[in-house]
């Protein structure tokens, strides 16, 4: 609550100005800082200097002095107006951080990549210090040469860039019985897209040669977990990527430096960082993330095993509870879509549960396996509304709704929740988590 | 002048220099042609792996016991040890201490509202117990454990869900003939499993829907 109108305070600090102009400069600043003190008493205090000392027609403070140099930041970093753009954790969900998951800020993000320092982190034994001096990935198994290549050797082999997304198989697995995230950042935040650079698993298979009895890989990381996971040869010779770069720069440590695997589409477990091994077999091995993690449960005590698709999925970013509606009038609705299995091909919004849909535009670069954006216009009167989004990929496959997939699956698999999301708008413009069964 | 005679030698040895290089190149060329890339032939990049090399990282285990290496333990062994490595953060009996996982119980829990998914309750097969524990714990000392201890304590945690009696003793071979009570519990992926509609009006008009805001009870399983 201030105690001047705005304007009032524009109208004070433009007299204030002009009636100090004929004072000395010392005397004037004297002046000013006391004027401003008695301001601040009358109940303005800071908020109203940095409400309106630096709006029009005031010369904003940053015109009048000089800025830091080069290399203030050698690496460089975010402005500190954006200090709440940052992962965040939910405390409960694990008992520690060592093994533990961080969500990205989807709702701060624009675009389609996601700047390395906000990737959503999920590892089960911290993250390694590895010197890419010494690390070494080794490929063994059912091949025709048996190979050991250092970092140096793997820049020299031809090289793929792409733009992928990366999901975790648990992203939204916390709301299968009701929802509970308050935010985007947490119902859907294990989710990420990034300009990938390595090496296609295909050319270093072509480099050992694979024996005709081949039929999986078992990709293994240097990390204190081990973290292992067997990956159909299938995959491995389609997309696969052995990756050391992420948007421009070496990986970064909790992403894998100085290499990881990276299967487009897939549930991001088996994108195996800190990758330090590959080895070729005849049979799955059903390693601990694909047995006791990672295979979903359904009603009948059964569980689905190798589930790795991604499947097609949405939610809307705008509005969102960390980003809602100030007042009534136009404003752009939009959000993620993706799909495991290729393109997104459309997606619809929905104002009121899902009776009624209209067709949304894709806005930016349409890929393969990577997070689309779409968005339409809407002039909002203020009104209650129930938003939803619904996206259809390539395949035609359509994104189903929480009722169905409980149908299909109960409430206890955990993994793969893909189900059309719903925020609630109230008339206030605040956004709430619910779900509409 | 001197500047001149200078600079016009200079121009003079740089050709010179210029003509000597590119022959020497063609020279170069013509006896070792520059090898031209074809997709999907070796480049014989890296260096080959030798047996010694891969043994020292080849640590993982199938379900028919291949790459389960030749030892033995107890299920009396492996309580001590347990006791000493693991009882601190999966409970005296694998109940979990805190929100450490719990490695025994949840018999006949898998159709449940919740679920308990154990070692005894949900896993498999003894392999994946086997390999974990060689390759991932104790969580704060991952690969410190000798063949014989991971033996002993796979035989322990086997025990904590009465799968091995107290007085077991397993080898290699032994261990693979113990059948995981949820063994036949996995079928392959089925999705796509859903088709849903692409209805653009009226899509509830048969539809009752039931606004949910928020879960009494936080559901706390993330993976
Ligand atoms: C400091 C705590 C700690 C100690 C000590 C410890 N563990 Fe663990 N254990 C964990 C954590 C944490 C996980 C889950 C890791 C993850 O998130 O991937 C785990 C997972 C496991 C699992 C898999 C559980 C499941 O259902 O998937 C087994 C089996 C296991 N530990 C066995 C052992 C054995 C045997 C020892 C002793 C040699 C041991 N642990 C010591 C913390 C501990």
């Amino acid at each position: 609550m201030s105690f001047f109108s705005d304007e009032q305070e524009r109208q004070l600090f433009t007299t204030l100005e002009t009636e100090s102009k004929p004072l000395p400069g010392s005397d004037r600043r004297k002046f000013l800082a006391s004027a401003i003190a008695l301001l601040g008493a009358a109940g303005v205090a800071k908020s109203a200097s940095a409400s309106t000392a630096n709006l029009p027609p005031q010369v904003p403070q940053w015109s009048k002095t000089l800025g830091p140099g080069v290399l203030t930041n050698p690496y460089g970093k975010p402005s500190h107006f954006e200090s709440e753009v940052i992962r965040r954790t939910v405390p409960w969900l694990t008992a520690d951080r060592i093994s533990s998951v961080s969500m990205t800020p989807l709702a701060s993000l624009s675009g389609i990549i996601t700047p390395n320092s906000l990737v959503f982190e999920r590892h089960h034994s911290g993250v390694p210090d590895i010197d890419p001096e010494q690390h070494r990935l080794v490929i063994h198994g059912l091949v025709e040469k048996p190979i050991i290549l250092s970092m140096h050797d793997l820049q020299r082999f031809p090289s793929v860039t792409e733009i992928k997304f990366l999901e975790c198989a648990a992203n939204g697995g916390m709301e299968w019985k009701g929802p509970q995230m308050k935010s985007l950042q947490f119902s859907h935040g294990m989710l990420s897209c990034c300009e990938w650079t390595g090496v296609r698993l295909s050319t270093i298979l072509a480099e050992v040669g694979i024996k005709p009895q081949a039929k999986w890989v078992l990709a293994e990381g240097a990390d204190g977990a081990g973290m292992a996971r067997s990956i159909p040869l299938e995959k491995a010779l389609d997309d696969t990527i052995i990756v050391y770069a992420q948007n421009g720069e070496a990986l970064r440590p909790e992403q894998g430096y100085p290499l990881r695997l990276l299967n487009p589409g897939w549930e991001g477990n088996t994108s195996i960082k800190w990758l330090r091994r590959l080895k070729i077999s005849d049979k799955p091995w059903y390693m601990r993330e694909e047995t006791s993690k990672y295979t979903d449960l359904m009603d009948d005590g059964r569980a689905r095993k190798f589930s790795f698709v991604q499947e097609c999925n949405s939610v809307i970013t705008s509005p969102a509870p960390e980003a809602p509606f100030k007042g009534p009038g136009w404003y752009r609705i939009e959000g993620f879509a993706w799909s495991g299995r290729g393109k997104i091909k459309a997606v619809d919004i929905s104002l009121d549960g899902g009776n009624s849909w209209q067709q949304a535009e894709l806005t930016g670069l349409v890929l393969s396996k990577s997070l689309t954006r779409f968005s339409i216009m809407h002039h909002w009167q203020g009104n209650p509304m129930l938003l939803q989004s619904r996206a259809v990929d390539e395949t035609g496959y359509i994104q189903p709704t929480i009722t169905q997939l409980r149908a299909e699956r109960g409430t206890n698999s955990i993994y793969h929740k893909n189900s059309i999301h719903t925020w609630k708008l109230d008339a206030n413009g605040e956004v709430s988590n619910v779900q509409l069964s | 002048m001197y500047n001149l005679v200078n600079t016009v030698s200079l121009k003079f040895f740089g050709l010179c220099a210029a003509l000597l290089l590119s022959s020497a190149l063609l020279q170069a060329s013509e006896k070792t042609p520059q090898a031209t890339y074809n997709q999907g032939a070796a480049f014989a990049i890296g260096s080959p792996a030798s047996s010694t090399e891969i043994a020292g990282w080849d640590i993982d285990v199938r379900p028919d016991g291949v790459g389960l290496p030749v030892g033995s333990g107890s299920v009396e062994q492996g309580a001590l040890l347990y006791e000493q490595k693991c009882a601190m953060c999966h409970g005296d009996f694998g109940e979990g201490a805190g929100r450490y996982p719990k490695l025994a119980g949840g018999e006949g829990s898998l159709q449940d509202a919740r679920p308990e998914k154990t070692v005894g309750s949900y896993w498999p097969y003894t392999s994946t117990l086997w390999d974990y524990i060689r390759r991932a714990m104790p969580y704060y000392a991952p690969q410190s454990l000798q063949v014989d201890e991971v033996y002993s304590l796979t035989a322990y945690v086997l025990n904590l869900n009465d799968i091995l009696d107290d007085d077991a003793v397993v080898d290699q071979q032994s261990l693979m003939q113990i059948e995981m009570p949820n063994r036949d519990g996995f079928y392959l992926d089925t999705r796509p499993d859903i088709q849903n509609d692409r209805c653009m009006q009226d899509c509830l008009k048969d539809t009752e829907q039931k606004l949910v805001s928020s879960l009494a009870q936080p559901q706390v399983d993330v993976d």
